[in-house]
């Protein structure tokens, strides 16, 4: 009990001094989650839309795919970028192993999933007379695909703030391409899994509670969008 | 279209943070690590020292013997700071690393209940091995293949048994060495360490760790560390002349004094013993 009440009063602490290992760590998570996140979105958007929306054969078993994807551990994912970005992989000479831009490699297709599936499942639940209205008012398919996505706007909303809270908490990736670098890919999750490696178990509740906070912030600044956007 | 222009617009972004990662490579040393020198925080003292000698920013990346190893195999890294001798002389014959070179020792331990409810204290480790088998006393394993669960097994070798990895009382946690420590304290059980994290452990708990040091000072429980380049012959991206500039660094007079006084609750965490 004792780790949480001191966890606690090291947050406040980490916080109010600008402990400079912290900052460094939350900006590392906030600058791979945002890039991570971003990505899931634009690529993930028009393809959820796209499944939601098309009818071709083939079109269950890709969505069964994707919803299997949900469930795709994050050190799966941390392995298999490494297989690819080591010096030895097919991506080597890219050298994205052990920097930011690897790690949101990685996130990204943890994010994907999530955001192409809800995608879909919110484009499907659309009322079909907006398609026979944007049809007969002669849209184009560029038209059509984002006035859809802009009536679902609430639901891709929440596709980004469910692939965000997936990506922002995840060690696996960070820990296995990012490489837990001090000052360079260390996230509060690693730092978290570091602290606890050492036995300090309240600085890593204390980080726990700092990612929260970022978490927070990130949702208050979304439900300010939704405000702004009509609802 | 407007997808393909998000798709360039993400690569032009990742281009741009990759960009300035890559241009700092010159000066910066990439090496990968046992976690017992960065959970002991001597990393987190020498990294600052390096640079200011030298200009050269190390980052590290701490992983167990046997992933460090690895990641040097794949030219994921520069340098190694490693404690697993056979293993690492194994390495540098089929290539992959040269220059090994000692920086320093601590020893093992084995530590356990105050109690000492198996009356292993004091004996030399191989007997002691063979007492806790004996009498089924609980004992905490890494069983992760790093240096401290390698040294593990080949004592249990040595005292002529197979490791028992099915028995009920042999625990393999799988995790680092404190939270292995700390799997052994739940459980009042015993466990192997080295004496630089049980230092690290004991302070954590002011002092005043709940499990103590039973067997010590026998010369099989000697834990030497050292470097070793990763070979540029099986790599040519490594940056050999900036590994050879950090062993020479950390077996100068200076830097060996500098560990030789890295201490914890009063006590030397390591060694150095460069020649």
């Amino acid at each position: 009990m004792d780790y949480i009440l001191t966890g606690l009063i090291r947050a406040f602490e980490l916080l109010l001094q600008g402990d400079p290992e912290t900052f460094t760590a939350v900006k590392t998570t906030v600058l791979a989650s945002s890039l991570s996140v971003a990505a899931s979105m634009a690529l993930g958007a028009p393809l959820g839309f796209w499944l939601g929306y098309a009818r071709f054969p083939g079109r269950k078993p890709i969505r069964v795919g994707v919803e299997t994807l949900l469930s795709l551990p994050t050190v799966v994912i941390g392995l298999l970028c490494y297989a690819f970005m080591t010096h030895r992989g097919p991506l080597g000479e890219m050298g994205l192993l052990f920097t930011i831009p690897g790690m949101a490699v990685g996130q990204t297709i943890l994010g994907l999933p999530i955001v192409v599936a809800m995608t879909a499942t919110a484009v499907e639940s659309l009322d079909e007379r907006l398609k026979q209205t944007l049809v007969t008012l002669g849209a184009d398919r560029r038209q059509l695909l984002l006035t859809s996505l802009w009536e679902a706007r609430f639901s891709l909303a929440l596709a980004a703030a469910a692939a965000y809270g997936r990506i922002v908490s995840e060690v696996g990736i960070s820990m296995m391409v990012g490489g837990n670098i001090k000052w360079h890919t260390r996230t509060i999750t690693t730092a978290i899994a570091l602290e606890t490696g050492k036995g300090q178990f309240a600085t890593g509740i204390a980080l726990g509670l700092i990612l929260m906070t970022v978490a927070l912030l990130v949702n208050l600044a979304m439900y300010g969008l939704k405000r702004v956007s009509g609802q | 279209m407007a997808r393909k222009r998000t798709c360039c617009l993400l690569a032009a972004l990742v281009m741009a943070l990759a960009a300035p990662l890559a241009a700092s490579a010159a000066d910066t040393l990439m090496m990968a690590t046992t976690t017992s020198t960065d959970n002991t925080g001597l990393l987190d003292v020498l990294a600052p020292r390096f640079q200011e000698d030298t200009g050269i920013e190390l980052k590290w990346t701490a992983v167990g013997t046997g992933k460090a190893l690895e990641m040097g195999k794949n030219c994921d890294v520069d340098v190694l700071l490693v404690h697993a001798p056979p293993a690492e002389k194994q390495y540098v014959a089929d290539g992959y690393g040269k220059d090994r070179t000692e920086v320093m020792y601590n020893d093992f331990v084995i530590i356990g209940p105050p109690g000492d409810p198996a009356g292993v204290e004091g004996m030399p480790v191989v007997d002691a091995m063979k007492k806790l088998a004996a009498e089924d006393a609980t004992f905490a394993s890494r069983g992760d293949n790093s240096g401290t669960n390698k040294k593990e097994i080949s004592l249990w070798k040595e005292a002529g048994m197979a490791v028992p990895d099915k028995e009920s009382w042999y625990v393999q946690t799988g995790q680092g060495m404190i939270a292995t420590i700390n799997v052994a304290v739940e459980k009042g059980a015993y466990t192997m360490t080295d004496r630089g994290t049980f230092i690290k452990f004991a302070d954590n708990h002011g002092g005043n760790p709940p499990l103590v040091v039973l067997v010590e000072g026998d010369p099989v429980l000697f834990n030497q560390y050292s470097t070793l380049a990763v070979n540029p012959g099986n790599c040519p991206n490594a940056q050999y002349d900036l590994a050879t500039k950090f062993t020479r660094w950390i077996t100068s007079d200076e830097i060996q004094a500098f560990i030789g006084d890295f201490e914890l609750l009063g006590k030397k965490l390591f060694t150095p013993n460069a020649e």
